[in-house]
Formats: C-alpha cells, sequence, structure tokens
C-alpha cells in the first residue's frame, strides 16, 4: 500500500468548497515563529504550512471544520474563524 | 409577531438536538430544527461507539430498524510502545446491565435515519444553514438570525456541539481552552467484511470496540481508537490539543504512525482509505458547566460540556441524547405555564443533576485512580473486573 499523502486523504472527502471566501482569517505575518509552528503541527489536515523562508501559507479548502486552530491559536495566529456559510464546506459522507 | 413563529427552535441537527426536537413532537409542539449541514450528520464525526439505552427510551424498536453498524460484543485494551504493544481482551459474556447495548455507527448516515424518524414525527427540519446569531432582548434569547432571516420562538436550544460559539454569545460558557479539548482525526477503511470478520474473529453482525494507549509509542496524550463498522474501520488518533506542541508529532503524522504501528497494520492490511474527518471532543472527565439555561434559552450534548473523555472511555453520544430528551421535558412543562424564564427553566439544571450523567462522569473518572493503584494487579479477578468497568464506560 503506497503511503497516502495528507492532500491524497483530503481528495478522498466530499467538499463543496467556497473558493472566494476564508473562512478563517489567518495573520501570515505573525511574529511568533513557535506560535506559528504550533499552529502547523496541530491542524489535522495540514492546511498551514511553512516555506524554507519561514514563510506561513493557508489553505482553508481542505478544512475539515474541528475548530483546533481557533481554540489553539485564537486572537493570534488565527484572527477569525467561522464556520463556512450556509450550504458550503465538509459533507461527511461516513462521519 | 411572525405567524411562523415556533414553540421551540433546536439550532443544531445532532444527536442532542434530533432527540430534543422528537420528543418535542411527540407532545405536539411545533418545533424547527436548524442544521449547518446540507443533510444532518453531514458534519459530524465520532469515534464509532454508541450505547442505545438512552435512545431506545425514545424509539423502543431502534436496534430492529436504526443504521446501527455492529453489535459490540469484543474490547480490547492495547499499550503500545514504538515497536511493539501489549492487549487485554475482554467478550461479551462479562459485559450487562444497562450499557449491555452498543454499537458502532458512523454518523452521517445515522443522524441522517433519525432525522428522518424526527421528521415522521412531525419536527421540521432547514438543513444547509448555519445560524448566525442570537435574537436576544432585554438579556432574554427570542430566537435566532441566519443570513437574512430571523425566526422566533417560545425558547432556543442549543444543541450545535462543541464548538459552542452561540453559547458564548449566550453568556452561558467562554471560549474553549487548549487543555479543555482534544482534536480527533480518523481514517474510515473499507474492507472486505468477510476478511473483516475473519481478522477480528467476529461473527456477522458482531462488533469490536478497542481502546489504545498510544502516549508511550507516539508522545503525551496521544491515544488511539479502532472500531469495527459493516464494511469499513473507524481508526483515528485523539489528542489534547494543548498537548500538540510539545509533542513529537504532527496530528497528521500520527494518524500514520498508528495505522503502521506493528500491532495496527496487520489488521488494516489490504483496507482502502475512504474518507479522512477530524472533530473536537471535550477531554477528561468532561466538567458540567455552572449554568445551562438562561431566559429563553437551554443548552444541550456537547455545548452543555456533557461528555466522558478519559482516553480509555469516551461517550459523549447517549449523553447527548439523554440531555436532549431532559431538555424536552423542561420545555414541556413550560410550554403548560407559558414561563421561560431561567428561573423555570432551571429545573433542566435539576434533571440533569439526578440523571445518570453526572454520575458516570464521577465513576469513569475514578477509574484513573483505580488503574493507578498497584495492589490491583496481584489480584487478576478484580483486575478484569475493573478493566470490564473501564472498557464499558
Ligand atoms: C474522535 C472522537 C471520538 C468519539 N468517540 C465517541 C464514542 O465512541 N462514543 C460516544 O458516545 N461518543 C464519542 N465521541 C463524542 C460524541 O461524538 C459527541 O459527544 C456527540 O457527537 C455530541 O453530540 P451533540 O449532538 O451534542 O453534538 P454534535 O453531534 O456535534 O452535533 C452538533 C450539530 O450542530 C450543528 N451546528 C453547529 N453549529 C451550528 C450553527 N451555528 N447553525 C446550525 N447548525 C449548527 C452541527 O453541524 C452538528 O450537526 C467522540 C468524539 C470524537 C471527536
Ligand atoms: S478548523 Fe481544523 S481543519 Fe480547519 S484549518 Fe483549523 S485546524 Fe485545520
Amino acid at each position: 500500500m503506497a503511503k497516502m499523502t495528507i492532500e491524497d486523504k483530503l481528495g478522498l472527502n466530499k467538499f463543496n468548497t467556497n473558493e472566494l471566501n476564508s473562512h478563517i482569517d489567518v495573520d501570515k505575518e505573525y511574529l511568533d515563529k513557535q506560535e506559528v509552528e504550533r499552529v502547523c503541527r496541530a491542524c489535522p489536515a495540514g492546511l498551514y504550512k511553512l516555506d524554507a523562508e519561514g514563510k506561513l501559507s493557508f489553505d482553508h479548502l481542505g478544512c475539515l471544520e474541528c475548530g483546533t486552530c481557533r481554540v489553539l491559536s485564537g486572537g493570534k495566529v488565527v484572527k477569525g474563524w467561522h464556520y463556512p456559510q450556509s450550504g458550503y464546506g465538509i459533507s461527511f459522507r461516513m462521519g | 409577531m411572525a405567524e411562523d413563529r415556533f414553540d421551540a427552535i433546536i439550532v443544531g441537527g445532532g444527536l442532542a438536538g434530533i432527540a430534543a426536537a422528537y420528543r418535542l413532537a411527540q407532545e405536539g409542539l411545533e418545533v424547527l430544527v436548524v442544521e449547518r449541514g446540507n443533510t444532518c450528520g453531514s458534519k459530524n464525526m465520532t469515534g464509532g461507539r454508541l450505547y442505545t439505552h438512552t435512545l431506545e427510551k425514545l424509539i423502543p424498536d431502534l436496534l430492529q430498524r436504526a443504521p446501527l453498524e455492529r453489535r459490540i460484543v469484543k474490547e480490547r485494551f492495547s499499550l503500545l510502545t514504538p515497536s511493539s504493544g501489549t492487549t487485554i481482551e475482554v467478550d461479551s459474556a462479562k459485559l450487562g446491565g444497562l450499557y449491555a447495548n452498543s454499537y458502532s455507527v458512523l454518523r452521517a448516515p445515522f443522524d441522517r435515519w433519525l432525522a428522518d424518524e424526527a421528521e415522521a414525527a412531525g419536527v421540521m427540519f432547514v438543513c444547509g444553514v448555519l445560524v448566525d446569531d442570537l435574537i436576544i432582548r432585554d438579556g432574554r434569547v427570542c430566537g435566532i438570525i441566519a443570513g437574512e432571516e430571523e425566526m422566533e420562538a417560545d425558547v432556543v436550544i442549543l444543541a450545535e456541539g462543541v464548538n459552542a460559539q452561540l453559547a458564548q454569545k449566550a453568556g452561558l460558557r467562554e471560549e474553549l481552552q487548549p487543555d479543555q479539548v482534544e482534536v480527533g482525526a480518523k481514517e474510515v477503511l473499507s474492507l472486505d467484511q468477510a476478511v473483516l470478520e475473519d481478522r477480528f474473529h467476529l461473527a456477522p453482525g458482531e462488533g469490536i470496540a478497542w481502546i489504545i494507549r498510544g502516549e508511550d509509542a507516539f508522545g503525551p496524550g496521544a491515544n488511539g481508537f479502532l472500531y469495527t463498522n459493516k464494511d469499513t474501520i473507524s481508526l483515528g488518533v485523539v489528542t489534547e490539543i494543548g498537548k500538540i506542541p510539545s509533542a513529537q508529532h504532527s496530528m497528521v503524522e500520527l494518524v500514520d504512525l498508528l495505522k503502521e504501528h506493528p500491532v495496527v497494520a496487520p489488521l488494516i492490511a489490504g483496507s482502502k482509505t475512504v474518507e479522512y474527518s477530524a472533530h473536537l471532543l471535550p477531554c477528561g472527565q468532561g466538567a458540567i458547566l455552572p449554568r445551562l439555561c438562561g431566559d429563553g434559552v437551554l443548552l444541550a450534548g456537547d455545548a452543555a460540556g456533557l461528555a466522558i473523555n478519559l482516553g480509555y472511555v469516551v461517550r459523549g453520544m447517549d449523553l447527548a441524547v439523554e440531555s436532549g430528551l431532559l431538555c424536552a421535558e423542561t420545555v414541556l412543562k413550560c410550554h403548560e405555564t407559558g414561563d421561560f424564564s431561567r428561573d423555570a427553566l432551571s429545573s433542566y439544571e435539576t434533571a440533569i443533576q439526578n440523571s445518570f450523567i453526572p454520575r458516570d462522569m464521577e465513576r469513569c473518572g475514578s477509574y484513573a485512580a483505580q488503574l493507578g493503584n498497584k495492589a490491583l494487579y496481584d489480584d487478576p479477578a478484580k483486575l478484569i473486573d475493573v478493566l470490564t468497568a473501564v472498557m464499558q464506560g
């Protein structure tokens, strides 16, 4: 069994994504690098990424709507967190 | 006042919300459930084991009709090190009492079925709609706001789950802290039914609940679970959010480490991942909030902090159903008098205190101390009794 990447796993899920609006507002310039790393490690969908230069990127597509990043870093790296607008986001077929 | 005023509006069509609505509709009240998922269950995940005692009160022939996956007849508890592990298994002979009936479930099909039942009993559902805010006048919750829509009711039941943001708006709870919640990430793996039954030594319809203590293998606070469904396996990791930063592995890595562990890998060999999900759950023994109601508003289920999660015991679904039913009983009483003030609704808090919920939360909390008592391990019969109690939750 070839090892699946997190992108492979998310690819199996059913999403109805709002391409334009992110339901999570991330401070990509947040200065405390340790805090940023915490969030990167905690997101179960691996959506917070640091590149080689230490720059943070975030992609709301693939969000599992768990709330981990908000609880961990609300008011810091995570400036705003809402559930996706009505009708959007993940739809579990199993759950 | 608009004609579309309801007796009760329930935010969240999970187990707590549907149970409350169902019970109210049985007594002829006009109730509306607003659920943000496009169908009930489509935003929900769980580990897997539903103790059916509370839902059976609502639906006496539940076991014959509900989309339950497998009846749990075996319990396993494993302690893992990075390269090996030890497993204790207890089987059906020891299972009994109030909690004798437990089944593995998948929330998307299960909640959807339950919602259909409730709808047939007269509950109105609006799905695919996120409730953004509450209508609050002079400190009293009067209804809900969803986009441009406003709807009013005598009482609003917040059954919105663990990320209880509306309960915060109602002033009934604070934002969650990293040491109060865990995050669970789970894969559903499909496996041929005959192969699955063979591997876990199960007869058709029988299932296993398997709790995995992974702290020594994967780092502080990381535990695993496995539940067998009809032709899938629910496998996942649960970790305290506050501990992730100091742990060796990211959440994404932990799931793979569990899958690759020599104790787990042979059992899932040849399976195919069909879904990946994540969800928060309250941690520890849980703490019932000091206030479960305000003027015109009640909290139920995870939103009220009613769950037990001690790594080796995770129970929230039967508690959610019970709290939903108790909410309904209180609303029925208040419906008679027309008084939905906090004072009138507080009979719900008393009902929760008198229910099995706080007793079980405390009992499960005491297992940690019992398991830590070295003398227990010199008395195998007692040890089996304690482990059975622990595994049964
Ligand atoms: C990994 C994991 C393993 C678990 N294992 C077990 C187990 O084996 N056994 C067990 O008994 N329990 C288990 N639990 C706990 C159990 O899943 C929960 O306690 C239970 O689901 C709580 O039910 P609820 O109805 O309170 O909330 P939920 O099931 O979360 O339902 C809340 C509902 O509200 C909706 N909602 C939220 N906000 C809004 C809004 N603003 N507008 C409209 N709709 C909204 C959601 O979409 C959802 O449908 C586990 C939990 C996790 C995360
Ligand atoms: S809500 Fe969960 S899945 Fe979504 S970005 Fe935050 S941590 Fe990741």
